[in-house]
């Protein structure tokens, strides 16, 4: 299993995180990066927790060979510059979706 | 064996029925006919068709999938071009409607559906004029059963992009949706749908005539047939041009009649493409191949020549705003990555960068690549990210000194002011 | 027949109060959520979680608030008096305010507990019913309600619409939703609801009469011997 998130739904509410942070980490502007590394079992009752928990359902958990083809959307990814949650860059608002 | 094979007849008058008919011979009409949806699936493979819209997907699996669905498929000609550096849809359906039509008919056949929809910026006057014109001299669509409607799309960068044009379709929403399902599962009123960009359905009308082989016999073997690119820029005869994949770079300048003056860099790709400094463009190949070493690709078929005394700096924080203000506005990255990277590149072209301006810019991009529901983000990033390396030293002096005299000239890159805002 | 109230009748009016109390809490975060405060002891999915509880246990004392006023010998309720509303014979119309609030609450706790399945668009539409089952059922509990004039009571419902009325102002501040009158309208309604409770209560439930008033069946009433009935 992993975890996709579906970035249309998601309004960074940021429980993702709070839940599961070995598989989740909020960016500077609070929207998650979902680490795209398989879930296992250990792990499987807290992710199902967090999928449940979020309040728009943006976070789904993907059997792990159901891959969109073009590979587009819904994909998940590691961003090694090792930033995560915290501060936002000095001046920097983040903005509202709607 | 030779150039031109799109534009074979092209000028500047629309090619009308009888003067298509007379150039490219009578449309193909194997029709409902047994087998031909298959044969044509065949062709299609063994021609190696890719999209030629910018996602490069091949078009004999796009039609296999379309032609699994349990429902009537619909097929959609997406020539809303999005892109403001490319014309060639748009000079397409001007000059050479039949062909796109063929094209469209020949899949609508292979698919037995009866349904095509034209998707056209609303903003393409004369290309809608043209296919109105094009589609009442063709009253009975020459055999085919299939009835094509066109769909004016508002315009914006996104509103082009497949799952926009089906949310248009279905919920007047011209916004990007997250897939899956597939559209070639699910689409325009739930059912299958086959869109494809309107070059490659010119594409298609050719090879349902010559055959794959004919098709093969230019190119290359991993990229074989034609492709049209719109060359523009400090070139002395902007326009579109067809094509041989593989062929040099310096050859189409050559035909768009040489540099006006000596060139700074080349823009491949569009506003979601990449940078090639010019000494390294100098021998470069038109092909993925070709360009993959310099880091980029021709995606919708898009050259600029930047030449000497524009200003890329201003050129790019000019661009950079108007894709974060064409962002859909759906998603948290794009939204906030592309208007923070739009904000601090003004900054920078303006003297007022902080220490941190370029590693921000590069943390941004990579922040956002890959985490939007479309693909606008990445190209966005990739765009400034290229621009930051090719142009090292010119934003380096601006984060220093600000506006440069280049600054003020007239821009080289294009961004249009959209007469209705795609927003939410 | 009836030496003194039942134990019935305690455990309804009791677990009737806890219900609306704990309905409060769950409509004051779902108020207030909007704000997204947090802190390092309240994270995020802990008050979400606390949202949820409160709604389910809010259910819980709300069936046995239905079940034991049922079970009461005291007043003819039936259990199609709760779930149909305005049908009884005891206090038909504040009685059914109580039957309304039960179905709002049962089908926006339905809705949640199959909202994976729904999604989210049909979930939330039926979500905001949750707003209108708060006043609802105030209004039930004081026109039902036989301990309206104790002072424990009429505290716990002053806190509880002071509760809800801090929090339409948190939200209404920090400028949700969007539209400048819908956020004065949420504000005026509530202000109003809960001015027109101060009017009303006086010379309504809190003032003489009010059994008979509210429709109590009149074997049920006490003689009027110059007191408070």
């Amino acid at each position: 299993m992993r975890l996709d998130v579906d970035p249309i739904k998601c309004e960074a509410h940021g429980l993702c995180a709070e839940l599961l942070p070995e598989r989740i980490t909020l960016d500077e502007w609070g929207y998650p990066i979902i680490d795209p590394a398989p879930i296992p079992a250990s792990l499987q009752d807290l992710a199902r927790r967090t999928v449940n928990a979020c309040p728009t359902l943006a976070l789904k958990l993907r059997a792990l060979e159901s891959r969109p083809l073009d590979g587009v959307q819904t994909r998940s990814r590691r961003v090694v510059s090792g930033r995560d949650g915290g501060e936002a860059a000095p001046g920097r608002r983040a903005r509202s979706t709607r | 064996m030779s150039l031109p094979r799109v534009l074979l007849g092209a000028g500047p008058e629309t090619m009308d029925f009888a003067v298509h008919r007379r150039v490219h011979g009578d449309p193909p009409t194997a029709g409902r006919a047994a087998g031909a949806a298959a044969r044509l699936h065949a062709e299609l493979t063994r021609a190696g068709l890719r999209g030629r819209g910018g996602g490069a997907f091949p078009l004999a699996a796009k039609l296999a999938a379309a032609q699994r669905a349990k429902r009537r498929p619909v097929v959609v000609v997406n020539a809303t071009e999005g892109e403001p550096l490319s014309v060639k849809d748009r000079m397409l359906l001007e000059s050479l409607p039949h062909l796109v039509l063929d094209g469209a008919l020949c899949l609508a056949d292979a698919l037995d559906t009866g349904e095509v929809i034209i998707a056209i910026d609303e903003c393409f006057g004369d290309a809608t004029a043209s296919m109105r014109r094009a589609l009442l001299e063709r009253p009975d669509l020459g055999g085919h059963t299939a009835q094509a409607k066109i769909v004016n799309v508002p315009s914006g960068y996104v509103t082009g992009q497949e799952t926009a044009i089906v949310n248009f379709i279905n919920s007047g929403i011209p916004r990007p949706v997250t897939q899956p399902p597939r559209l070639t599962e699910r689409g325009i009123a739930k059912r299958p749908t086959l869109m494809s960009n309107a070059e490659t359905l010119a594409h298609v009308a050719l090879i349902a005539r010559h055959g794959a082989e004919w098709f093969r016999e230019m190119g290359r073997e991993d990229e074989p047939g034609s492709a049209l690119v719109t060359l523009s820029g400090g070139v002395r005869a902007p326009g579109v041009f067809e094509i041989e994949y593989g062929s040099r770079l310096g050859s189409v300048i050559e035909a768009a009649g040489g540099l006006t003056e000596p060139v700074r860099a080349f823009l491949f790709g569009g506003y979601a493409g990449s940078w090639v400094g010019g000494e390294a463009a100098r021998s470069a190949r038109l092909s993925r191949a070709g360009l993959a070493p310099l880091r980029a690709s021709l995606g919708a078929g898009i050259i600029v020549a930047l030449p000497e005394s524009a200003c890329p700096v201003a050129e790019v924080a000019r661009v950079a705003a108007w894709m974060a203000d064409e962002s859909a506005h759906q998603c948290g990255p794009c939204v906030n990555g592309l208007g923070s990277i739009a904000d601090v590149l003004i900054d920078v072209c303006e003297g007022r960068g902080g220490r941190d301006a370029f590693g921000d810019i590069r943390r941004w991009s990579e922040l956002v690549t890959g985490r939007g529901a479309c693909a606008h983000p990445d190209g966005t990033a990739r765009f400034v990210t290229s621009a930051l390396s090719t142009f090292a030293t010119e934003f380096d002096d601006h984060a220093r000194h600000g506006l440069c005299e280049a600054c003020e000239r007239r821009p080289v890159l294009i961004v249009p002011r959209r007469r209705v805002a795609v927003r939410s | 027949m009836t030496v003194g109230p039942s134990v019935y009748w305690y455990l309804t009016r009791a677990s009737g109060a806890v219900a609306l109390v704990l309905l409060t809490v769950s409509v004051v975060i779902g108020i207030a959520a909007v704000a997204r405060l947090r802190g390092p002891q309240m994270p995020r999915f802990v008050v979400d979680g606390i949202h949820r509880t409160a709604s389910l246990l809010a259910v819980a004392f709300l069936l046995v608030h239905i079940v034991t006023a049922v079970l009461d010998a005291f007043a003819p309720i039936t259990l199609i008096n709760a779930v149909i509303p305005f049908t009884g014979a005891y206090r038909p119309l504040w009685l059914g305010l109580g039957a309304v609030a039960f179905d709002l609450l049962l089908a926006v706790t339905a809705t949640s507990l199959l909202r994976r399945r729904l999604g989210h668009g049909a979930w939330r539409g039926i979500h905001w019913l949750a707003y209108a089952s708060w006043p609802v059922a105030v209004l039930h509990g004081f026109g039902t309600g036989s301990d309206v004039h104790q002072t424990w009571l009429l505290a716990i419902n002053v806190a509880c619409i002071a509760a809800v009325l801090a929090a339409v102002t948190v939200r209404v501040a920090i400028g949700w939703p969007a539209n400048v009158r819908m956020r004065i309208g949420a504000l005026g309604v509530t202000a109003a609801f809960a001015l027109g409770l101060v009017a009303w209560l006086p010379g309504g439930p809190l003032g003489k009469g009010w059994a008979r008033r509210a429709g109590t069946p009149a074997n049920l009433l006490r003689p009027a011997r110059g007191g408070r009935t």
